[in-house]
């Protein structure tokens, strides 16, 4: 992964299984976004490839790559949604452009979807009318609207309060457990990580590639790399090392 | 055909309905139950339930072989239209992913939010569009003031902005626009000359083409399409900019530090355009009269010293005068008209698309409505 010359990441390898909550970690500016711009196919890597299902996604011509991304729904960092459309419009337009559902039909899975993150009544209001949160949760909607098999969440409890970040794990949580899809969240927020996740990969600033893979608890407790035990519990370890040092 | 219809009924989702008792029914649900197969409509379903006074419904989806949100669409209207009935509903039977979507989708009430598509009685939308139009001109005064109010703290030395910022605007709406007013000036004064040159041809008084193409320019067109360049190219990016910085909170982070928007982000706009325009009107005047010496020299044959003489003999020092003061004055209702958008922008990407739309629109409407008022005002004083 690269900007012009200046490398983010490299030698990232690892696999993301069917149905699992998957969760990228690392501080700020290790690349975490980056990473998922490349998994959700915004942003080729310098080297390198996605592989979904055994198909290259950076390999294949670009209608392969268009039918991938119908697979994926992304929910961005502060919602992203159309400031010119209604709530209601913004999730129904992935299913006006790609399903052929009459248009009464499209509403019913609208409010469903809107229902589910907990916005039922609001298909009316534009995405300045409403609150942070709702605007996230609304990109939540939207990113499942084609009932996709993997839904990526870039830093899905960022500015939300500990109330509503809960929910938003919860949720993750439980349409992971009903759709029986798979979820791919960066963050860097802990009480989340240890809540979610199954599996996680750590990415590294300083030394620029991952250096930690497996589940956050294990890894908590028996990683062997100092940077990711202290991440993961906070820089305690760091204090105590520092603390016995004087 | 006969095989693909068979086939089509294979894919299809299935509904059958089995009375197990004389007010129970069980709704078999079965095939694959994905929206992309198309969905079955529960209307048909419910009007039976409803014949038949059923009182208790179960769900059997054993022989679903998939699903997606059109069965939870489904089953949602199903459950809302038995409750209404006074079905009593037994969702065991769903498979368990469904149950729980329900659930989910059932937990948070549907707000009331009192929202209706209705259109307003016609007396209400008069009397809305006339509360939102003086509540806009009153805006806009109230912003003429505190930008004068910015100016008199410019005069006074106490106005709170970067003079690079200034320095920035300035290059942006004078060197950077030189292109384009070359561009429009010169065919704006080629074309005058043309349509005067046919005229005056008849009446063998070609000569008079220098006339009508100086006195033009200099006095009209030279400043009212400078003006006109520069509300579309500059004043729509004062209100695009401004707008987006009303987006992103830049203007409030001015506001809480006590800097005033006005000084910081509408004087220098201000002070740029008014040095500005006026430069670019006498370089309008000049390349438009340049125009018609094209066509003056190169069609009517014309000498260019003949043509030079005749221009400065029919332009006077007050025509140039008054196409420099107009401009002046352009340059700040082009300004304003653009800061003013920017600041009153909503804070969404739409809204700030409005915003440069109106700004070009106000700047065009004010322009053009003053040039009249200069036009009779001049006129009455014996200019």
């Amino acid at each position: 992964m690269a900007y012009g010359s200046y490398v983010i990441q490299r030698d990232l390898d690892f696999v993301i299984r069917r149905g699992e909550v998957f969760v990228i970690m690392g501080g700020s500016g290790s690349g975490k976004s980056t990473l998922l711009n490349h998994m959700v196919g915004l942003k080729q890597p310098a080297r390198g490839d996605v592989v979904y299902d055994g198909e290259s996604f950076w390999g294949s011509p670009p209608e392969t790559q268009d039918e991938l991304r119908r697979r994926l729904g992304v929910s961005f960092q502060a919602g992203a949604l159309w400031s010119s459309m209604t709530l209601a419009e913004n999730v129904g337009l992935p299913l006006q452009t790609f399903t052929r559902l009459p248009a009464r039909q499209i509403s019913e899975i609208v409010s469903l979807k809107l229902a589910l993150v907990g916005l039922a009544g609001y298909e009316e209001f534009y995405p300045s009318e409403v609150s942070g949160g709702m605007l996230k949760r609304a990109g939540v909607a939207r990113a499942m609207a084609l009932d996709p098999d993997i839904l990526f969440f870039d830093e899905p409890s960022a500015g939300l309060d500990p109330i509503s970040s809960r929910r938003l794990d919860d949720l993750i949580l439980e349409l992971r457990d009903s759709l029986g899809a798979t979820m791919v969240v960066v963050t860097h927020e802990l009480p989340s990580i240890f809540t979610i996740a199954d599996n996680s990969v750590f990415l590294d600033g300083e030394t620029r590639t991952m250096i930690a893979y497996g589940n956050p608890k294990t890894l908590r407790d028996e990683s062997p790399n100092p940077t990711v035990r202290t991440f993961l519990r906070r820089g305690a370890v760091d204090a105590a090392a520092r603390g016995a040092a004087v | 055909m006969v095989v693909a219809r068979t086939d089509a009924a294979v894919s299809a989702a299935t509904l059958a309905v089995h009375h197990d008792s004389s007010d129970g029914a069980v709704l078999e649900l079965a095939g694959p139950w994905q929206s992309q197969h198309g969905l079955a409509e529960p209307s048909g379903l419910l009007d039976e339930l409803r014949s038949r006074a059923i009182r208790h419904v179960a769900f059997d989806a054993r022989q679903i072989t998939a699903w997606d949100s059109g069965l939870v669409t489904f089953v949602l209207r199903v459950l809302r239209e038995a409750a209404q009935l006074g079905i009593d509903a037994d969702r065991a039977g769903l498979p368990e992913g469904v149950q729980r979507l329900v659930a989910l989708a059932e937990a948070v009430p549907e707000r009331q939010t009192g929202r209706s598509d209705a259109r307003p009685p016609w007396l209400a939308r008069i009397g809305a569009s006339t509360i939102a139009t003086a509540r806009a001109s009153s805006e806009g005064l109230a912003f003429l003031g505190e930008s004068l109010l910015a100016f008199g703290a410019f005069l006074r030395g106490r106005a709170r902005f970067r003079g690079s910022d200034l320095l920035v605007v300035i290059q942006d709406c004078g060197p950077r626009a030189l292109g384009i007013v070359t561009l429009i000036s010169f065919l704006i004064g080629l074309i005058l000359a043309f349509v005067g040159a046919v005229q005056l041809q008849q009446f063998g008084a070609s000569i008079f083409v220098a006339n009508l193409v100086a006195i033009a320019m200099t006095r009209e067109i030279g400043c009212i399409m400078t003006a006109i360049v520069m509300s579309g190219r500059t004043g729509a990016a004062f209100a695009a900019q401004l707008g987006t910085m009303n987006t992103n909170q830049e203007i409030d982070a001015l506001a809480t530090l006590g800097i005033s928007p006005m000084e910081f982000l509408v004087l220098p706009r201000m002070l740029a355009l008014i040095a500005m325009m006026p430069l670019l009107t006498v370089y309008a005047d000049l390349v438009g009269i340049l125009g018609g010496a094209v066509v003056g020299i190169g069609m009517l044959g014309l000498g260019p010293m003949q043509y030079l003489e005749q221009t400065r003999d029919a332009v006077h020092a007050s025509d140039f005068l008054i196409g420099i003061a107009k401009s002046v004055v352009f340059g700040v209702i082009v300004a304003l008209a653009g800061c003013l958008r920017g600041m009153q922008s909503g804070r969404s990407a739409s809204a700030v698309g409005l915003a440069a739309t109106s700004a070009v629109v106000t700047s065009i409407v004010l322009l053009i409505v003053l040039d009249g008022m200069f036009a009779v005002i001049l006129n009455v004083l014996g200019f």
